[in-house]
């Protein structure tokens, strides 16, 4: 790898960075404007025109709020872990493709940072890392309701990831490969995998709600029962953190389901209009950013929809009812492949 | 496809840039947040009351039981990847061998259920 080369890299992972904050950042704003017209009310509206500044606002007043690390905390461990939380959020926005070619000269740039033939499995890796920033952060609190809503957190993902795993896995089966690259690209005009793989979509999505520990599986941080949950005792941008990890992680999120199940940066019949490549990446890859928008949009728009479940539902629901499913999605998916293939 | 270590890189570099996001926010609030610390600020929450003893006590064993079975079907579902990826190769006989394999692991998730184990209450 030369110089130029290393550099458009540094160039596209700093942009894919800065547009993952952004877009957390108007997804906290979203959230509440969304909440707000769901509840017919007005949301915030004072912060510049529409209160379109509301997250700059916020972000400042985190930065300036006082720092408080309990005197029983383990001082180390209580920065580490909203630290680590941030972390793996930001990391896994590498092996996303988030678009096609693009051609400026003679040079070709693309639009993916890097396409590693182990791209899914280094998705979940580094997803699985984040149970790792509540736990750690729970337990360093020292804080009763922190340590119950940390227990709750990794219990809760550690069992959804399992179902969310042979999910994935019937669809690896059907696509034969690992890489984000070639699953997008094998979803070409309107062979979504979606079509293919409607139940695995379901699960995987009941699971990536699960994962973000959004609404109706918040039991977390369910602040009828444990105020803040595990991050009771944070405050300033630590709480910050751990607020927008989970803005980043449903940005994240969103873009995996679009890429896995939606087709990624392909849409029907997009050849046949006779664009230049260009253009097409281009078209490619804001059509791609507008199906992780939608998707961002469900996230929100189930929240204010459905109430939360209870511990015991929600682990029947991730042991008795998901991982069933999930074998029997991939027996089907096996057994359909397999005829198609022409194998009996 | 093949993989060079070139390619893992990029992972490096995000992995770096979002370590020094991270530290240098962490430094800046420290630094701008005012600093007015009293013995019952930094005391632990609870409600108001005064805070009673600490909170590394013994939890439910269920949690525990959780994560060990975590472990054990994680480690089942990691070796199915690489069975997922060569499917197509495989053909029938490779999908009957992962089906004795699946019905073993059954076998294990039957019994944890009639122990009892993913029983809350």
């Amino acid at each position: 790898m030369d110089t130029t080369e290393f550099l458009i890299k540094l160039i596209l992972v700093i942009s894919v960075f800065g547009i993952s904050l952004l877009i957390a950042m108007y997804s906290t704003y979203a959230e509440r404007k969304v909440a707000a017209f769901l509840q017919d009310r007005l949301g915030p509206n004072r912060a510049g025109p529409f209160g379109i500044l509301q997250p700059v606002a916020d972000g400042v007043k985190m930065f300036m709020k006082e720092e408080i690390i309990p005197a029983n905390a383990d001082k180390f461990l209580f920065i580490a872990g909203p630290s680590l939380m941030m972390l793996t959020a930001c990391m896994t926005g590498v092996v996303i493709p988030w678009g096609g070619e693009l051609t400026i000269g003679r040079n070709t740039f693309n639009l993916q940072i890097t396409d590693v033939n182990i791209g899914l499995l280094y998705i979940f890796g580094v997803v699985s890392i984040g149970v790792y920033g509540i736990m750690i952060g729970a337990w360093a609190s020292n804080n009763k309701y922190s340590l119950m809503g940390g227990l709750r957190a990794s219990s809760q993902m550690i069992s959804y990831e399992l179902a969310m795993g042979i999910s994935i896995i019937a669809l690896v089966m059907t696509t034969g490969t690992l890489s984000t690259k070639e699953i997008v690209e094998q979803q070409s005009s309107w062979h979504w995998n979606i079509l293919y793989q409607p139940l695995g979509f379901l699960i995987f999505l009941v699971c990536a709600f699960a994962e973000t520990n959004r609404t109706p599986f918040d039991l977390p941080e369910c602040e009828t029962e444990l105020i803040g949950g595990f991050h009771t005792e944070y405050s300033s941008m630590k709480l910050g953190f751990y607020l927008f990890a989970e803005y980043i992680n449903m940005f994240i999120s969103s873009a995996i389901l679009a890429t896995l199940y939606f087709g990624g940066y392909n849409f029907p019949f997009i050849e046949s209009w006779g664009l230049s490549p260009n253009a097409v990446t281009i078209i490619g890859t804001l059509l791609f950013f507008g199906k992780i928008f939608f998707f961002i949009f469900f996230f929100m728009w189930v929240r204010w929809t459905i109430p939360r479940f209870r511990y015991d539902q929600l682990m029947n629901l991730g042991w008795k009812v998901m991982i069933p499913l999930a074998l029997f999605n991939l027996f089907i998916t096996g057994i359909i492949t397999l005829w198609r293939n022409g194998a009996f | 496809m093949y993989s060079t270590p070139y390619d893992y890189l990029p992972m490096a570099i995000m992995a770096a840039v979002a370590f020094g996001f991270v530290a240098v926010t962490m430094a800046a609030t420290h630094l701008l947040g005012p600093k007015r610390k009293s013995e019952v600020k930094l005391d632990t929450f609870e409600c108001g009351i005064e805070s009673q003893q600490n909170a590394r006590f013994p939890f439910s064993i269920k949690y525990f039981l959780i994560a060990i079975l975590f472990v054990l079907f994680d480690v089942e579902v990691i070796f199915m990847y690489p069975w997922a990826v060569n499917f197509k190769e495989g053909g029938l006989e490779g999908f009957i061998e992962m089906l004795v394999f699946i019905g073993i692991l059954l076998a294990g998730y039957l019994y944890i259920i009639k122990k009892g184990a993913l029983k809350w209450e």
